[in-house]
């Protein structure tokens, strides 16, 4: 009885007792461990300072009249930017018009359709690659293919432009997300007698809802900031037009223009323009994640 | 009575990996059929090859015949084959995104009854067939995801029932369930027996000797002996047979 207390006395402590090399690991371990959290630490700290200076600058210029005004004539104060937020509404529009469906498509293809096989692993590469084009290449491309056609820049032209942008990133989401849907529910609907594509579209599809449209969501964030292509195909208006087959103003195109302008109150604007572009993207974010319901998935 | 699935030299395989090596039985309508054997050796594969699932795996195919009353699976429709055979999983893999009524009808839903009374009186009919009407009563429109494996599965055996199917095929319908959540799944096999023809893979001997009327054992890849169950576990006639239901390693 007391021997056996003993013995298991001596088997918890040699558990406890360091083993040779036992106190280095420890050490390795916490260096990554700090190493880490410091990291992390950073970069949060980077984006509460970018938050910040943004909040300081542009909460300011804040104002009803910013949502619902245009610009005031140059020399003038006051005044909004009602027409580059409805610009900027108006080609993330389009830009999700085209780049949800098609990016969503080419995802539940490589997803569902082409998992395996050469076909797919050049469709998967090729996206990649496209996610990899800089913005501007895809604004030269839009404005040869339809901005000299149509002799015009246009708010279409931009659209375009930025759904072109949207689809590799949504595409690749979205085959990640599919991926994660286990194999038990596809065959659980196969199994029922339905068709492969009707599986696929109302059963795997709605399990991985959130997971895609918060891809997309990130993908529209992206783009939402996006200035480069649009130089070359919505470029930019001075007023308020809801014409797609014109030249349309823009958030990202209106701060650069305001930034770089030698006023004050010009610079106002800018950092209003950006306070409320950040703003709406987070919104747009928070929105998704709060309200889309999540499933979790038994394997 | 001639068999209500009639398996003629079925070979199957994964690429260029042979798991059934010609396998040949007829399995009575009305009854249940236990299907026991080793890990591995192919017990899920056979019963996937008799409604066509096999095939949905990358590679996989089969070779030899299976009827279905008397027609070639192989020759029909898979749509048509899997709503006549359904199939029960190990995992009660429910549909997370629908509700508890949804997951029941989704199968007639999706192929075209619409009519919101009719999918009504199948899902009241299918929930008190698998005795679970009472226990959601009141949540049918509920996640299903909030309900205990025990009732999952029974939920995923009344979506099954619910698309009218002759042949119900479960693979290890028990084997993530508790004794009590078994034991209902068990008296439900009973039941539906009635009604329907039931192929069930199971790892546990007792409750293969309890609930079937015939017993295959299989063993990589082939079919060592085919019988009623109490002959199978009173007097089996291979030696491999018996080091199986006796626990000795084969
Ligand atoms: N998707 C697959 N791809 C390749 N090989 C597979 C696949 N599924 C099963 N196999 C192989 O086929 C053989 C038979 O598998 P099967 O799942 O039919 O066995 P089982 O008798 O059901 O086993 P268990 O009792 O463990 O469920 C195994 O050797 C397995 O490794
Ligand atoms: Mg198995």
């Amino acid at each position: 009885m007391e021997a056996g207390r003993i013995e298991v006395r001596q088997m918890a402590n040699s558990r406890i007792e360091p083993k040779p090399g036992h106190f280095g690991r420890q050490l390795k371990s916490s260096v990554m461990a700090v190493l880490c959290a410091s990291l992390t630490m950073l970069v949060l700290g980077l984006l509460l300072l970018v938050l910040g200076y943004i909040l300081w600058r542009g909460l300011p210029g804040l104002s009803l009249d910013f949502f619902t005004k245009p610009p005031a004539p140059v020399g003038m104060r006051g005044g909004g930017l009602a027409h580059a937020i409805a610009g900027s509404f108006i080609l993330m529009g389009l830009a999700c018009l085209l780049g949800i469906p098609w990016g969503v498509g080419i995802g539940i293809f490589l997803a569902e359709y082409a998992r395996k096989g050469f076909f797919g692993e050049a469709v998967r590469f090729l996206v990649d690659v496209l996610s990899g084009v800089p913005s501007i290449t895809i604004g030269i491309f839009v404005y040869t293919v339809i901005v000299v056609r149509m002799k015009n820049f246009s708010a279409l032209a931009g659209g375009v432009a930025l759904g072109i942008i949207m689809v590799p990133l949504v595409a690749r989401n979205t085959e990640g997300i599919l991926r994660l849907v286990p194999q038990g529910l596809r065959e659980a609907g196969l199994s029922l007698g339905l068709p492969f594509w009707k599986v696929t579209l109302f059963l795997v599809l709605p399990s991985a809802a959130r997971g895609i449209v918060i891809g997309i969501t990130l993908a529209g964030a992206g783009v939402a900031g996006e200035a480069a292509p649009l130089f070359f195909t919505s470029l930019n208006n001075n007023f308020w037009s809801v014409n797609l087959l014109e030249p349309v103003s823009s958030l990202p195109m209106e701060i650069f223009r305001y930034a770089t302008a030698p006023f004050a109150a010009w610079h106002e604007l800018a950092w209003t323009g950006a306070l409320v572009l950040i703003g709406i993207v987070i919104l747009v974010m928070l929105l998704a994640r709060l309200f889309l319901p999540g499933f979790e998935i038994r394997r | 009575m001639t068999g209500k699935i009639v398996v003629d030299e079925l070979f199957a395989w994964y690429d260029d990996r042979e798991v059934l090596k010609g396998i040949s039985l007829e399995i009575k309508a009305n009854r249940v059929t236990a299907i026991i054997g080793p890990s591995g050796c192919g017990k899920s594969t056979f019963i996937r090859c008799l409604n066509r699932m096999h095939e949905i795996v990358p590679g996989a195919g089969t070779a030899g015949k299976v009827y279905l009353d008397g027609r070639d699976v192989y020759a029909l429709n898979p749509i048509e084959v899997r709503r006549r055979v359904g199939m029960i999983f190990q995992t009660p893999n429910v549909f997370p995104a629908m509700s508890i009524f949804q997951n029941v009808a989704v199968g007639l839903a999706l192929n075209g009854w619409r009519r919101r009374q009719e999918l009504h009186s199948t899902v009241e009919k299918t929930l008190s067939q698998v005795g679970l009407l009472e226990e959601v009563a009141g949540r049918l429109d509920q996640p299903a995801t909030g309900l205990s494996s025990g009732q999952l599965q029974r939920l995923c055996i009344a979506r099954t029932l619910a698309v009218e199917p002759e042949v119900l095929l479960m693979d290890e319908p028990c084997s993530a369930l508790d004794p009590i959540a078994s034991f209902r799944i068990e008296e439900l096999i009973r039941e539906l027996k009635q009604k329907y023809t039931i192929v069930i893979v199971t790892h546990n001997m007792q409750q293969a000797a309890r609930i079937s009327d015939y017993t295959a054992f299989l063993a990589q890849g082939e079919l060592i002996e085919y019988g009623s169950t109490p002959a199978v576990f009173i007097n089996p006639k291979d030696r491999r047979t018996e080091s199986y239901i006796t626990g000795r390693s084969a």
